[in-house]
């Protein structure tokens, strides 16, 4: 299927950057007049997975955070995040709940948010090269 | 400022304001910590009300600030949660953790 509109944009992995990160991507949603709770669950899941880039993907470096937003007919988005930094050895492990190599201020849910709130998250990563998360949620119509 | 302390009776409230993320969570977290550590309070109130949204890392502040009471058995209490913070507090399982107030202020 062929995207009927799409944006992309990219950011140096400063943390300040990562409220950018979100609203851009909640910004261009708003052309199909999501319901407040579906703009809040799709901005939550980018937040947690931009974060994941600058925290993790460029934990001991700035790298660029590349966004692209994609927005097809029957009301499907899908919102890749990827970074180009240290990559997952085990992506499963890293997908558990409450698992983290953040540190105690880190709760280990990323993941478990994007789950929840998306309709289904696909990671990809190498080692060395980097990670990729792919977000995708059907936004309903408004009653 | 993000985050407004006052300390009355060994309660120890924290007016979060703005939206909390990885970024933002650092300068309230220091604040608080800061301030905890000085008068050991047997009770931390954080509120809400202000805050439009957060991540995971909200809920990381949370039980950052549940464990550091727990040393002196003080306790954390979440108020002025909205509905979407609310989601978060409860997917998390964090309001096991925290007593959550329905009133703020």
């Amino acid at each position: 299927m062929k995207a009927v509109n799409q944006a992309q944009f990219t950011f140096p992995s400063y943390s300040v950057n990562e409220s950018f990160g979100r609203a851009a991507v909640t910004a261009f949603l708003a052309q199909i007049d999501p319901t407040v709770a579906d703009l809040t669950e799709i901005k939550t899941a980018v937040s947690e997975a931009v974060t994941n880039a600058i925290v993790h993907g460029y934990r001991d470096q700035i790298g660029t955070v590349y966004i692209t937003v994609k927005l097809f007919e029957n009301g499907k988005a899908v919102v890749r995040v990827r970074d180009r930094g240290c990559g997952i050895a085990d992506v499963e492990k890293a997908m558990e709940p409450l698992y983290t190599t953040g540190g105690e201020e880190r709760a280990g849910l990323g993941f478990s948010v994007m789950q929840s709130f998306c309709d289904s998250v696909r990671v990809t990563s190498q080692v060395g090269r980097g990670t990729t998360v792919t977000l995708t949620k059907h936004f309903e119509p408004k009653p | 400022m993000s985050v407004q302390l006052s300390y009355k009776d060994g309660v120890l409230t924290a007016r979060l304001a703005g939206e909390i993320d990885h970024h933002t969570a650092r300068e309230m977290r220091e604040a608080i910590d800061d301030a905890s550590q000085k008068l050991k309070p047997y009770r931390l109130r954080m509120d809400f009300t202000a805050v439009p949204f957060m991540d995971s890392s909200g809920v990381g502040l949370i039980l950052g600030r549940v464990r550091l009471y727990g040393f002196w058995k003080g306790r954390v209490v979440l108020c002025g949660l909205s509905q979407s913070l609310s989601r978060m507090v409860e997917l998390s399982g964090v309001a096991a953790l925290a007593g959550v107030e329905r009133r703020a202020g």
